[in-house]
């Protein structure tokens, strides 16, 4: 495709951004997600309150039902009882409808987030440009939305819910001794001042886990991919040893980081302890000094527990909100990045334009394009014009430009200079709706989807019925080869068209540019070999296809340059020759080499080829 | 619908058995810490309730109390503290060593197997399902393993939970009677609950994460034609099925949770109302009182690691069954014992009628298959799509047995050969090529003992010498995974590399210069012939310019050999042949 080394177009980063930055900037981005937040947070105090009940339970017996000045006052202790059941029965209702809020809203506000971000991606070059980096975009959409919401089902209630009850403990225990409370907080300062440098030693941590978990993941694809190579050069002891290596340092790395979180958990523990300790030795010499009564101690006792768990439970969601928070942050990045290419429609619908409905000339206005700032011209200043209905073929050596060409005509990407017209409309100001209509390009693989033929011909004009899908085919030439299929139409390809051959495969892509009836088709030749029946029908069809149309194709082969109207030769990002075959092959220059070369490869006469 | 039930219940704790079988002694570690964090815990209770019976209660009473009592029972809970916290530190670091061990172990297992086990059956294995056994099917059959020292401390937390419950008041101990196993009870049912929904939803997941994946890969498709939002109505279909499916999970969990919380509190509720009586009649005091409810909040989380370890269960026997086949497989491939003939030159090939048959398949991809090359020779196999080329091309090598018939290098049966002797001799390139996460160097070498100057000249051969010599870091540039990095043609070329650099006696190119341009080829091909030892060639061809360069031609035709000479000769004699060669012509020159 591109010339190698070369990408266009990358994803904006924030990698350095804060966690609340980014969780505000998500929630801007998901309005979904503050619909109803109220609601859910009324629940939340309900239910943090509960929680409290039980200790003041606790305290009400001792002081009360218990220690009272008439001795125990049993009727009280069941009057008590029973209204904190009530209140624990209460309490746990109220955190079913939280919780079940919480995942409702959640979870829509990431199908939302994932749909846009789908979207997102769609509009973006990066797809068409970086081939290898899909998996990471797909990653984008699917395992870091999925972390997400592992997250949100269980770290986000815990950290609602612990963020309520430690503010509900902390009121509680302020109304009971404020002396108490000021030192149980005292003693948890250190904690909360520490917990930055925690976090960020468990993202470290966490992060090295995560880089070894790709580097088993490569190791171990090179035992299934390349199962032939390993096996044709004896490798076998060399692969397990590198696979070995790679499980090992995953293995110390999440044993480290294992390391890591269980220090960050007992330190919290530890803190709970001395301030429970000093909570005993404080409260009693209070108590001595008649400020709080034995129940009240007792009481807050149990509060500290209440409020150390909160505490425990952050340290728990703090580390798998990293990963959530990171995975957040990628989404939102890919949001974050601009199309390069925009539909005017989208804009300002009335002043889009509409292609004129007849076959279409092509103008290159003085167009230059680089895929980075400062690159190499992938094309320099191209100025040319291509009549209607003409069938015109490109030839250039691979990262000669003609791939970029053909992107700049669909306008799968703009020009960094000049302008490109399509009959006499700057492309710029071309409706995406009019330009998709009209214009329509064949890639090289021929892409299938995991359907039935006619679905993939139906994807260039939805709503055909299997009948006109058949007409179609048989326009094109290809009854026979669709009656000789299995179930004919109705045949599934399988995954990216695997069942069918290549050749196959590109006769559908045909038939599927045939019914989208464009008036300018791009035309990607596929380099592969074909075998011959198929080729001869792929060219019968190609023929048919390009009848009228206006056409450009990259070609690949001396025969596809050789039935063109015209042929342009590009090299090095310009357009060096011009001209039909025949005028071509005669004249000195690029053309005249390639077809030499090409004429030695097909007659198999390879000594004079070196 | 029960006994299914039973079976996964049974086959869980048979799981949990293996895990344990495995990792003895870190379970040990674990377990002693988990139970020493169980008996902190308790204890911590019974401190608190302590200094609240004798220090806290009587000083309030008495209006007086002594250092000494205030300085014993800060110690007292500190003390108990740290142990806990040793408890802690022991569980959670046994128990991660345990699942990373037994993660890691199974990993090199089924890697292990990979590597070991036939070519035939890796045909017969798609690749995604491979690297998923390797990575998350292993990784979810041991994920349960994190929490399971904590859930077995909390069985025994409760075992001694009761005891000290029945030593301090029998009435009391029958609250607990009640509410512990109402704690199992509900657990076991919320994993049943769980496992059918969780199933579900990681269907879903995969299912959004397919149309991801093809949606994307058909960009160009999509794009050129405008079927952006066609496309998003797609993906938002499976979104929100998703979503619905992941809120029913939710809605489970949701539930859940309140109830594992209330039911440890209603427990200390019932506690301090029959305690209460019984400290009224003189049977308990209020230390003690206070001590079980203290306990019975201490409960709530360890209780809950045993439903965390039986929610997973389901999904680690799920993992656990989909790695099991790859570590029963067998079919490993079996070696000899002879030693292959050490000659400078090419090495003979002989195939008495060979044929080979996938597994299951109809007919046999190749029949009586019968010839020799003598050493040194230069053989193009050509033949119609399907012909059975690749596949015998496999056979020379022995990347797959013949199911008849014998292949031989100079002689001997390919089978009957040491480890390592066929790869020793013959080297192969396959159409698609394959490269290392490694250096230039190293995918040359395959850590080899080959100077740069041989592995220079190699690429050299392979007309790779120049673009390797523009890479920022010469033969030490890293080529990405898989060599994503380079260009088709570029990888194809350091393969070739690769085979030239060990001067193998018989070369093998299954189509392996289809990336390449053609007037490369030819320089390839060319230098191949003219080296000073010119090996034995096989190559499965395409194109004229590589068949003419053969000493001969083997044709192919439905998986047997109908004709083989000259290419000048196949052309007059053989139809077919003629009209093959010819429609390739055709197709590149339309002469």
């Amino acid at each position: 495709m591109s010339a190698p080394g070369i990408g266009g177009g990358h994803l904006a980063e924030h990698r350095e951004e804060g966690a609340l930055a980014t969780l505000r900037r998500g929630l801007r981005m998901m309005p979904e997600f503050r619909r109803g937040l109220p609601a859910t947070f009324a629940l939340a105090l309900i239910a943090t309150g509960g929680r409290v009940v039980v200790p003041i339970a606790v305290q009400q017996v001792i002081d009360r039902g218990l220690t009272g000045p008439g001795g125990p006052d049993l009727d009280l202790v069941r009057n008590l009882v029973l209204l904190c059941a009530a209140v624990v029965l209460l309490t746990a209702v109220a955190v079913y409808r939280m919780n079940v809020r919480l995942f409702r809203t959640t979870e829509t506000a990431l199908a939302g987030l994932r749909a846009r971000a789908f979207r997102h991606v769609h509009d973006l070059s990066m797809l068409h440009q970086q081939g290898q980096r899909r998996g990471s975009l797909v990653s984008r959409v699917t395992s870091d939305v999925d972390q997400l919401s592992t997250f949100m089902q269980w770290g986000g209630v815990l950290g609602v819910v612990s963020l309520g009850q430690l503010l509900v403990a902390t009121a509680v225990m302020a109304v009971y001794s404020w002396q108490l409370t000021l030192l149980v907080l005292g003693c948890f300062v250190p904690l909360a001042l520490a917990v930055r440098v925690f976090a960020r030693r468990l993202a470290t941590a966490h992060g090295v886990v995560r880089e070894r978990v790709g580097d088993v993941l490569a190791a171990v694809s090179e035992s299934v991919v390349g199962a032939p190579t390993v096996r044709a050069y004896g490798i076998r002891q060399r692969t397990a040893a590198r696979l070995d290596r790679a499980i090992g340092r995953h293995y110390r790395a999440q044993v480290a980081a294992q390391k890591v979180t269980a220090a960050v958990f007992v330190s919290g523990e530890f803190v709970a302890a001395l301030a429970t300790a000093a909570v005993v030795v404080a409260g009693v010499l209070l108590g001595l000094a008649g400020d709080i009564t034995a129940g009240t101690l007792v009481a807050f006792l149990f509060l500290v527990t209440l409020f150390i768990a909160p505490v425990q439970t952050a340290s728990e969601v703090l580390n798998e909100a990293q990963n959530a928070v990171a995975g957040f942050r990628r989404v939102l990045d890919v949001l974050a990045t601009e199309p390069d290419v925009r539909d005017p429609a989208e804009a300002d619908p009335a002043r889009a334009r509409e292609l004129p409905h007849h076959p279409l000339g092509v103008r290159f206005e003085h167009v230059s394009f680089r895929y980075a700032p400062g690159a190499r011209p992938a094309l320099d200043d191209v100025d040319l014009e291509i009549a209607p209905r003409r069938r015109v073929a490109i030839v250039g050596e691979t990262g000669s430009g003609k791939t970029t060409l053909a992107k700049l005509v669909t306008r799968l990407m703009d020009p960094t200079e000049g302008r490109v017209l399509l009959g006499g409309v700057p492309l710029a100001e071309v409706s995406f709706a009019s330009l998709r209509e009209r214009v329509v390009m064949v890639p090289q693989d021929g892409f299938l989807f995991d359907a039935t033929i006619a679905d993939n011909v139906r994807y260039g004009r939805p709503g055909l019925t299997d009948a006109e899908v058949l007409a179609a085919f048989a326009q094109l030439g290809l009854s026979a080869w669709v009656e000789g299929l299995a179930e004919g139409v109705a045949t599934r390809v399988g995954q990216r068209g695997e069942s069918l051959s290549a050749g196959e495969r590109q006769l559908v892509a045909v038939a599927r540019a045939y019914v989208a009836d464009p008036d300018l088709l791009v035309l990607d030749e596929a380099t592969s070999a074909v075998d011959p029946a198929t080729e001869r029908r792929l060219t019968h069809a190609l023929d048919r296809l390009t009848d009228g149309r206006t056409t450009l194709t990259i070609a690949h082969r001396l025969s596809t340059a050789e039935r063109a109207d015209e042929v342009l030769v590009v090299d090095a990002g310009r357009v060096v020759q011009r001209g039909t075959h025949a005028e071509l092959v005669d004249a000195e220059g690029p053309y005249a080499r390639l077809h030499a070369s090409w004429r030695r490869s097909a007659a198999g006469d390879p000594q004079q080829a070196s | 619908m029960p006994r299914r039930r039973d079976a996964v219940v049974r086959r869980g704790i048979r799981h949990i058995g293996r895990a344990i079988a495995e990792q003895p002694g870190m379970f040990t570690l674990a377990f002693v810490a988990s139970s020493l964090y169980g008996g902190m815990t308790v204890a911590s209770a019974y401190v608190i309730g302590e200094v609240s019976g004798r220090v806290i209660l009587p000083a309030f009473e008495d209006g007086a109390t002594t250092a000494a009592a205030l300085t014993l029972a800060a110690v007292a809970i500190v003390a108990v503290a740290v142990l806990k916290i040793l408890g802690i530190l022991g569980r959670r670091l046994f128990a991660g060593i345990m699942g990373y061990r037994l993660q890691a172990d199974y990993r090199r297992r089924v890697t292990g197997q990979y590597l070991r086990l036939p070519l035939s059956w890796h045909q017969r294995h798609p690749t995604g399902q491979l690297l998923s056994n390797a990575n998350s099917d292993v990784e979810a059959a041991w994920y349960f393993v994190a929490p399971l020292p904590f859930a077995c401390g909390a069985v025994v937390m409760i075992g001694i939970t009761a005891g000290a419950l029945f030593l301090t008041d029998p009435l009391l101990a029958l609250v607990g009677l009640v509410v512990f196993p109402l704690v199992f009870v509900v657990n076991a049912v919320y994993s049943q609950a769980m496992s059918p929904r969780m199933r579900r939803a990681q269907q879903l997941r995969a299912e959004v994460s397919e149309i991801a994946h093809e949606s994307f890969d058909a960009a160009l498709v999509v794009k050129t034609l405008g079927r952006e939002d066609v496309e998003t109505r797609r993906f938002t279909r499976r979104a929100e099925e998703l979503r619905d499916g992941l809120v029913a999970v939710g809605r489970v969990r949701g539930l859940f949770d309140p109830m594992m919380e209330a039911l440890p509190n209603l427990g200390t509720l019932a506690v301090l109302l029959i305690g209460a009586g019984r400290v009224a009649e003189g049977a308990t005091d209020a230390g003690d009182l206070v001590f079980i409810a203290y306990l019975f909040t201490l409960l709530a989380l360890p209780i809950r690691a045993i439903g965390w370890v039986l929610a997973d269960l389901p999904r680690a026997l799920a993992g656990f069954d989909r790695v099991t086949p790859v570590l029963d497989a067998t079919g490993e491939t079996r070696h000899g014992r002879e030693v292959a003939a050490a000659g400078a030159g090419g090495a003979a090939l002989g195939l008495g009628d060979v044929g080979f048959r996938f597994d299951g398949a109809a007919r046999p991809t190749l029949s009586g298959v019968t010839f020799e090359i003598p050493a040194g020779r230069t053989v193009a196999v050509v033949g119609p799509t399907g012909s059975g080329k690749s596949t015998l091309a496999g056979l020379l090598v022995r990347l797959v047995d013949p199911s008849e018939g014998t292949v031989l290098l100079d002689g001997v049966d390919l089978r009957a050969l040491r480890e390592g002797e066929v790869s020793g001799q013959a080297a192969f390139v396959a159409q698609g090529t394959f490269l290392f996460d490694d250096t230039v160097r190293g995918n040359v070498t395959l850590g080899a003992d080959h100077s740069d100057e041989e592995v220079w000249a190699a690429l050299r051969v392979a007309a790779a010498d120049d673009f390797v010599a523009r890479l920022p870091e010469g033969l030490d540039t890293r080529v990405g995974e898989r060599g994503a990095t380079l260009s088709g043609g570029q990888r194809q070329r350091l393969a070739l590399a690769r085979a030239v650099v060990r001067r193998p006696r018989l070369l093998v190119l299954d189509d392996a210069t289809s990336a390449v341009d053609p007037a490369v080829e030819a320089r390839i091909l060319d230098a191949l012939r003219a080296a000073d030892r010119p090996s034995t060639v096989v190559v499965v061809a395409y194109r004229q310019a590589t068949i003419a360069l053969a000493d001969e031609v083997v044709w192919l035709e439905s998986g047997r050999v109908l004709a083989r000479g000259s290419h000048e000769q196949l052309l007059a004699e053989v139809p077919g042949y003629a009209a093959l060669v010819h429609a390739y012509a055709q197709a590149e020159v339309a002469a």
